[in-house]
Parts: C-alpha cells; sequence; structure tokens
C-alpha cells in the first residue's frame, strides 16, 4: 500500500496553538518539574529512606493525613447536606447562600489562617468559649482541621451539586410509587446516584488539604510531633537550605496525592461503568 | 465510452486509525444532477462527502472536481457549498450575518453582498428573519437557512450531510420536496448523505448505496429498487423478509441459479383471506397469520408459509384479518442472492403460458 | 407540590444547619477580619495600609496577578484551541499536564522553582553571570503565582468549546475564512463568559496564593512581599491591627470577586441556552 497521505486540517491556527501551548506548558510546569526529577536523582537511596522516615517527618505525615483525613469528611457530610438544600429546597436568601460557597476559593489562605486563629486562641470569640470548656482550638490539630474544612467545603459542594440537579425526579417518584418512604430513597435511589460525585469531591477536598499551607500554618501551632504539618517541615527544611530533605519529602507528598487521584479515578471508572452497564 | 463526469473520485481509500471507512471508492457524478449517498450508519457515506469537501484527506486515490484533481485543495478553495448535520449555523451571528460571512471573506463589496443575501433570503422564503438569531428559528427555517448560507457564494458543488436527520418527521416531508425544488432551480450539482431510503428515493436523481466503506450499486431510484445488483441491497431496499430457502414456495421451485436466499418485500405479497376471490389460482400457498400491526394507513401482517415468517400489507378497507387466521399467500417476486449478486425472480405463474388470469 | 409536613420540619431543619454552618464557617472569618482591622479606629487602620512597605506590598501583589492573567489567558485561549479544534497526538499528555499544577501542594510548586533557578541549578552559574536573580526575587514570585494559577483559564473554556463542537469552525474555514477571522467572528462569542469567569477565579487565587510565593519570596521586607506575605509578617510581629488592615484590602477584593463571579456564571448559563 501506499504512503498515508498527511491529513490536512481544515481549522487553522494547529500549529501556532499547539506551539504556543507546548512553549508555555514545557516552561512552566515541564521543565521545573523536570528539575525536581533530576535532583532527586542525586539523592542516594539510603539518605532519601532515612529522611522520608525520621520520627518527625513520619509524626507530620501521621498529623497532615489525621487533620485532612478528619476534615475532607466532615466536608463529605455537611458538603452533601448544603448541595441538597441548595438543590432541592427554595428559600429566601438561597442565591446568597450559593455565591458563599466560594468564599474559600476566593479568600487568600492567609487571611483565613489568621482570621481563624486570632478568633479561636483562648481569648479570642470563638476559643474562649470552647475554653470554658477545656478545649483549645487554635495551635491544636483540631484548628488545623477547623482551617482544613474551612478551604475544602466548596470543593465537596461544586461537585455534587451539579450532578444533583441533572438527577431525574422521575427516580425519586418511581420509588416513592413502589412505596419507598423518603429516607430509603434517599439511600437507595439517590445516594447511589450521587455517589461518584461525592467521592470526587472528598478526594480533591482531601488532597488539598494534605497540601494545605496558607490557612494552616497560622493556626498549627506547628509544635515538631504535635501539629506540624509536613507542608510546613519542608518549608523549614528549605529555610535552612536543606534541599535533599525537603525535596525527599515534597517526593513522599507528591507520590500520595498522584496515589489519591489515582484511586479516585478508577473508582469514577467503576462507577461510570456500572451506569453505562459495562463490565 | 467515458463519461463527462464532473465529479469523480477514482480508486479512494481512507481509514480512521484500524477502521477502514472507505475502500477502494470510485464512482462519478454529472453536472447539474442531485445524488443520494445511501447507506447504513459507519457504512463510509459521510466519509465520501467530507472527503469531497475537503474536511477529511483521503489516504489513497483521486478526488477530481471540474476537471481538476483537488488533493491537494484546501476545503476553503475547492468552491463547495456545505450544509451540516446540524447546520452549524453560527450562533452568536443573525442569520443575515450568518449568509453574509462566506462573502464577507470573500471580500464582496457590501452592496453586492446585501443583495445576495436579500435574494438568498427570498430564496428560501425567510426574508422577514434576517435580524434574528439561529436559536431563534424552527428547525426547519435553520435548515433552509443553513442552505442560504452554503449557497450564497455560488458553489459549483453542494454537499450535504443528512439534511433532514435534525428536523422532526412532519417537517422533513415537507423539507424533502422543498429541497428538490430548490436545488433544480439553482441547478448546482448536489450530493446529499442519508441513511433513510425513502428520503433518498424520493429526492435524488441517482443513488450511490455504500455499505461497510464499499461502494456497492450507483443507479437511479428506479432501478436501484427494481433491480439489486448486490446481495447487501437487495436486502437494504424496501422493507424485506429474508428467506433462507425460496424454493419452498411455489411458483419458485425450478428458478435457475446458484442462490437459495431471498429477500421478500411485502409490496410483491397478496394475502387473501379464505373465499375471497384469487387473482392467481395457481401457485399460492396457504400460511397463518401470527400478528397484524396497524401501521396508519395500511395493516402489516406476520404471515408463517412453510416455516418462514413473511411480512405483507393490507389495506386498511380490505376486510380484516385476524391472528391465527389462515390465508391465501400469493408471492408476485422475489430477490434472489448469494454471495455476489443477486437476481429478481419472478413467480412460475406469471411467466408461464399456462397460467390462468381472471 | 406534593412536599407533605413531615418534610417541612426537615426542610427548614437542613437549611437552618447549613446557614449556621455557612455562617460561621466561612462569614464570620470574613467578618472578623474587618472589625479587627478597625478595632483600633480609623487613624491606625489607615496608616496601617498607607504604610510604605504595605504599599509596595499591593503594588507586587498587583504586578504578579495581572502577569498570572495575561499569561495565563494568552495560554488559556491557545490551549483550549489546540485541544478541542484538533485531533493529535499527546493530547492528552497535554491535557493532564495542564491540569497538574492543580494537585502539586504550593509549597512543592516553590520548591520545584527553588531546585531550578536555586544556587544548586545547573541553571545557576549562567543565571549568575548574566546577573538575572530569580528565585528570592520578583520573577520568582511571577513565575510561582503563574504556576498555581496555569490552568484556571483554560479549564473554564475547553468544556465550553467542547460543548459547543468544531462544525461552526469547519463551516467557516470551508467558506474560506482565516483563524483570526473564525476566533473573532465564530469562536469568541461562545467563550466569553467562560473567559471572564476564568480571568475572576485566576485573579482571586493569584492575588492570594501565599505557599508558594513564600518559598520563593526569601521575605524581603518592601522587595519580595506580597499582600499576603506581608500580613505573615505583621501577624508574627504581633501587629494584628496591621495585619488584618492589610487583610481587609483583600476581603473587600474577596467580596468583590465572589460578586462578579455569580454574576458572570448567571450570564454565561444565559449566554448557552
Amino acid at each position: 500500500m501506499k504512503k498515508k497521505r498527511k491529513q490536512r486540517r481544515v481549522i487553522p491556527g494547529f500549529g501556532l496553538s499547539l506551539g504556543i501551548t507546548v512553549t508555555l506548558l514545557s516552561l512552566i510546569v515541564v521543565i521545573p518539574l523536570c528539575s525536581l526529577v533530576v535532583f532527586s536523582s542525586q539523592l542516594s537511596f539510603s539518605e532519601f529512606i532515612s529522611t522520608v522516615t525520621s520520627p518527625r517527618v513520619l509524626a507530620s505525615y501521621r498529623v497532615s493525613f489525621q487533620t485532612a483525613l478528619v476534615a475532607a469528611l466532615i466536608n463529605a457530610v455537611v458538603g452533601l447536606m448544603i448541595a441538597w438544600v441548595l438543590v432541592r429546597y427554595q428559600f429566601p436568601g438561597k442565591r446568597i447562600m450559593d455565591g458563599l460557597i466560594e468564599v474559600p476559593f476566593a479568600l487568600p489562605t492567609a487571611v483565613a489562617g489568621i482570621s481563624l486563629t486570632h478568633m479561636t486562641v483562648d481569648s479570642g470569640w470563638v476559643g474562649s468559649i470552647f475554653h470554658k470548656f477545656g478545649i483549645e482550638v487554635a495551635y491544636t490539630r483540631i484548628g488545623i482541621t477547623i482551617a482544613l474544612v474551612f478551604i475544602g467545603i466548596p470543593f465537596v459542594v461544586r461537585s455534587v451539586q451539579p450532578v444533583l440537579e441533572k438527577l431525574d425526579p422521575q427516580y425519586e417518584e418511581a420509588a416513592s410509587m413502589l412505596g419507598a418512604g423518603r429516607t430509603y430513597s434517599f439511600f437507595r435511589i439517590i445516594l447511589p446516584e450521587i455517589f461518584p460525585a461525592l467521592v470526587a469531591g472528598f478526594t480533591m477536598a482531601f488532597a488539598r488539604s494534605l497540601g494545605e499551607y496558607g490557612s494552616v500554618v497560622f493556626i498549627a501551632g506547628n509544635t515538631p510531633f504535635e501539629t506540624e504539618i509536613t507542608p510546613l517541615l519542608i518549608m523549614s527544611q528549605l529555610q535552612e537550605y536543606d534541599y535533599a530533605s525537603a525535596t525527599s519529602i515534597a517526593l513522599v507528598m507528591l507520590a500520595a496525592a498522584f496515589l489519591i487521584l489515582f484511586v479516585n479515578a478508577v473508582l469514577q471508572s467503576r462507577a461510570s461503568k456500572i451506569v453505562s452497564g459495562i463490565g | 465510452m467515458e463519461k463527462n463526469y464532473y465529479v469523480e473520485l477514482k480508486g479512494v481509500n481512507k481509514s480512521f486509525g484500524s477502521f477502514q471507512a472507505s475502500k477502494d471508492i470510485s464512482f462519478g457524478i454529472e453536472k447539474g444532477k442531485l445524488i443520494g449517498l445511501l447507506g447504513p450508519s459507519g457504512s463510509g457515506k459521510t466519509t465520501i462527502l467530507r472527503m469531497l469537501a475537503g474536511l477529511e484527506t483521503a489516504d489513497s486515490g483521486d478526488i477530481i472536481i471540474d476537471g481538476t484533481v483537488v488533493n491537494d485543495v484546501p476545503a476553503s478553495k475547492r468552491g463547495i457549498g456545505f450544509v451540516f448535520q446540524n447546520y452549524a449555523l453560527f450562533r452568536y451571528l443573525t442569520v443575515y450575518e450568518n449568509i453574509a460571512f462566506g462573502l464577507k471573506v470573500q471580500k464582496w463589496p457590501k452592496e453586492k453582498i446585501r443583495a445576495r443575501v436579500e435574494e438568498m433570503l427570498r430564496l428560501v422564503g425567510l426574508e422577514d428573519t434576517a435580524k434574528r438569531y439561529p436559536n431563534q428559528l424552527s428547525g426547519g427555517q435553520r435548515q433552509r437557512i443553513a442552505f442560504a448560507r452554503a449557497l450564497a457564494p455560488q458553489p459549483q458543488l453542494l454537499l450535504l450531510d443528512e439534511p433532514f436527520a435534525a428536523v422532526d418527521a412532519k417537517v422533513r416531508q415537507e423539507l424533502r420536496s422543498w429541497l428538490r425544488e430548490m436545488i433544480s432551480a439553482v441547478g448546482v450539482t448536489s450530493i446529499f448523505v442519508t441513511h433513510d431510503q425513502d428520503e433518498a428515493i424520493e429526492v435524488a436523481d441517482e443513488i450511490i448505496i455504500t455499505n461497510e466503506g464499499r461502494i456497492e450499486q450507483i443507479g437511479t431510484p428506479k432501478d436501484i429498487y427494481r433491480q439489486p445488483d448486490t446481495p447487501f441491497v437487495a436486502q437494504f431496499i424496501g422493507q424485506s423478509s429474508i428467506v433462507e430457502d425460496f424454493r419452498r414456495f411455489a411458483g419458485f421451485e425450478h428458478a435457475g441459479s446458484g442462490a437459495t436466499r431471498a429477500a421478500v418485500r411485502p409490496e410483491y405479497i397478496s394475502v387473501s383471506k379464505q373465499g375471497e376471490l384469487l387473482k392467481f389460482p395457481v401457485n399460492t400457498e396457504t400460511g397463518v397469520v401470527e400478528r397484524t400491526a396497524f401501521r396508519g394507513s395500511e395493516i402489516e401482517l406476520t404471515i408463517r408459509v412453510k416455516d418462514t415468517l413473511l411480512t405483507a400489507k393490507r389495506l386498511l378497507d380490505d376486510a380484516p384479518v385476524s391472528v391465527g387466521e389462515t390465508v391465501h399467500v400469493f408471492i408476485y417476486r422475489i430477490y434472489a442472492f448469494d454471495n455476489e449478486k443477486a437476481y429478481v425472480i419472478e413467480n412460475a405463474a406469471l411467466t408461464s403460458p399456462d397460467s390462468i388470469v381472471i | 407540590m406534593k412536599q407533605n409536613e413531615q418534610s417541612g420540619a426537615v426542610k427548614w431543619l437542613l437549611i437552618a444547619f447549613s446557614a449556621i454552618f455557612l455562617a460561621v464557617m466561612l462569614i464570620l472569618p470574613l467578618i472578623y477580619v474587618l472589625i479587627t482591622a478597625f478595632r483600633e479606629g480609623v487613624q491606625p487602620y489607615l496608616e496601617a495600609v498607607t504604610d510604605p512597605y504595605a504599599l509596595k506590598s499591593i503594588q507586587l501583589t498587583l504586578e504578579a496577578t495581572v502577569i498570572a492573567v495575561v499569561v495565563n489567558t494568552i495560554f488559556g485561549l491557545f490551549a483550549s484551541w489546540c485541544i478541542t479544534k484538533f485531533q493529535f497526538r499527546g493530547k492528552k499528555v497535554i491535557s493532564t499536564l495542564i491540569d497538574l499544577p492543580l494537585t502539586v501542594s504550593p509549597i512543592i510548586a516553590g520548591l520545584i522553582y527553588v531546585l531550578t533557578f536555586g544556587r544548586q541549578s545547573f541553571l545557576y552559574p549562567y543565571l549568575k553571570a548574566a546577573n538575572i536573580s530569580i528565585i528570592y526575587a520578583v520573577p520568582g514570585i511571577v513565575l510561582a503565582t503563574i504556576f498555581v494559577t496555569f490552568p484556571f483559564i483554560s479549564r473554564e473554556i475547553i468544556p465550553v468549546l467542547t460543548a459547543a463542537g468544531k462544525d461552526e469552525e469547519e463551516a467557516a474555514a470551508l467558506m474560506g475564512a482565516g483563524g483570526w477571522t473564525i476566533f473573532r467572528r465564530v469562536t469568541f462569542p461562545h467563550i466569553k463568559w467562560a473567559l471572564l469567569y476564568g480571568i475572576v477565579l485566576c485573579t482571586a487565587r493569584a492575588m492570594g496564593e501565599f505557599g508558594a510565593v513564600s518559598v520563593l519570596s526569601g521575605h524581603l521586607r518592601g522587595k519580595t512581599n506580597t499582600m499576603p506575605l506581608y500580613i505573615e509578617l505583621l501577624y508574627q510581629g504581633y501587629d494584628f491591627t496591621g495585619a488584618f488592615a492589610v487583610s481587609s484590602i483583600l476581603v473587600v477584593m474577596a467580596i468583590i470577586i465572589l460578586v462578579l463571579r455569580s454574576v458572570l456564571e448567571y450570564r454565561g448559563k444565559k449566554n448557552e441556552e
């Protein structure tokens, strides 16, 4: 057979747009990431292992993981509820409530951080209330969790909301025609439909929380072994110009983030297979 | 003798990845004809249209328009009008701007553009929609505007991809005859793609039938209907019942050729109730009605004749036939086919001299 | 409607709970910033926000934000054109790479630039010879800001263009229109609102980015401090009034962004109808 003729592109601008895209992508994303790879290839393996498994680092994983997980779970539950309220109910102030969801995206994290911290210290507006009950918020893991709930909430709401909007009310009507109660039809009919979106929102909130710095650094107190999160540890290594340690820990964090996204992708494709009836 | 074709494809191949959409396609079209490219979905008809337009590039072979090989001529320079399946009207431009778009690009003077757009709007009978946006039009109106937009730059060849697919059934019927008249009035050579055989038969001067990337048959609607060349065409055209061994039916026992399978169309079957006068007493089979379905103007019957299901029709005014009833069935004609060719075979009662027609 | 009484109670309970949660978690911190900023009166507030260092940080934040928005807009337009209008090998890779900055912690974003341009980089001798400083200087801050907001605009445009398909562009190209004409007359009206929406989101994030710029700034007061970094500095120096005063500017910006965002979202939806 003769060699295939080259497909001519009808819409103009392919070369130019691809060129600009690849150039900017390389400069901003690819080359810097490559330098991470190049630099980490110079690390010795045993050093890498001892760095990323040193007690202080392990403690920081624990703090980061625990607080991010708890925050993401709270966000999943509350976010689902808020999305439900926003989609299913009519009430005055609904549009304002809908707009407020984005506050954590619009408000710089550092501002949120100092505000939450200043409010929750023992003498602060909120902190003094909790203090009476013997609960410390600022400079504890509770404080970190609160900061992470703050930044994570829009991820869940914005992920669940559109799916809930598109959900055909006929499902529920069919269920109620068949005699299902509201609670039953929520758990058996609606929840499975929105579950993939809920998982996606949860994952995004979780991944973002693991890497969050700005809003947490103020409220965390940053006591090693107690309230020191992993991104902060990287930051302090960098301030001591210990690039090797910083990079090693960063690699672990990156791996964790990709793992989370990968698990999410697997869950999503499985869910879409159930819906489309394949497999 | 080599005909003088206006559009010609010679040995054109095209594949997308491992899928071969066009296999050695060759055909010619005379100037001024209205051609229907007919085939089931995935048969490669749209690919042919898109290659003609220059939206796809053929892997090999030549595409010739008006005596010029256009393989390397970009789409925009081929002088082709193209009506997209979903019309692809520019949603954010008014009807006027849509029709004027091609003229503006070709740098027509302003006055001429105005005159031409108005002429086109008059032609399609939508003068009062000039200031509207496409989504303020009905499906049928959009189709007409898409047609006007494609014709405005005076193309020598008009290509239409499933021109009636996006409008509802009632409008579709109306648009068919409208399009036919319009194209013959303008006199532009046109090719349209469709998967609907009624549409092709009703609208086209000539039909090209595609299947699995190949051309099965080219001919006038009448030829294709009466004289299918290939097994595919025999089965595809008409609402055929497929019979595994047609020689079991009376009147076809001694038919020649090696074929055993055949397509039987409802219009070549006559069904009579017992007691009704038979047109052809010879070679009439009996069958049991298994299903009746109301089809608006007629009743569709599914009849089991010698262990084979046949589809037949009776008029609404005919005496009603019920399920389970035994009826007389006379088959006038079948399209027998083997793996290569199709043959028309008439019932022996119609051809033999001793048949008695009452 | 067949919303029965039993569900009426549930409804208001859920609404009340959501409202309280949002009020405490999201609005209270906003209001708290404004109140604290003015706690010692208007005079200290004005002094804090007109402090030369404060003004300098505002200027740097503005610069970084504008550059990030411009670069990302250019990138977003070309990348979305390239991804939605053409089929080509490696498209998936490009799409994945574009979204990558969203999954990278800001601290790591800062780190990779330190590794690229810092002392241990092979580029460092050349940069030094050319007398260009990137990290612990303004270019580093700008680069980090571009990185963290990199996908913001393309992410808004790509879904709109995917939904619109490429028939209109093909039709226009068939009629002989050039790339610029097609973009201006046919494509741009589709993406107008999505683009503005993306710009708003990009501005919000660029203005507030903290982690990545924190790594790259070196905290040189008056030289490499953006507003969030300057706020940190004030806060850690126990100048709460100053910290909250500068914060209040960002809070006002955030409110403007929220309003713009919902207006644009509404317009965008209407546009697609």
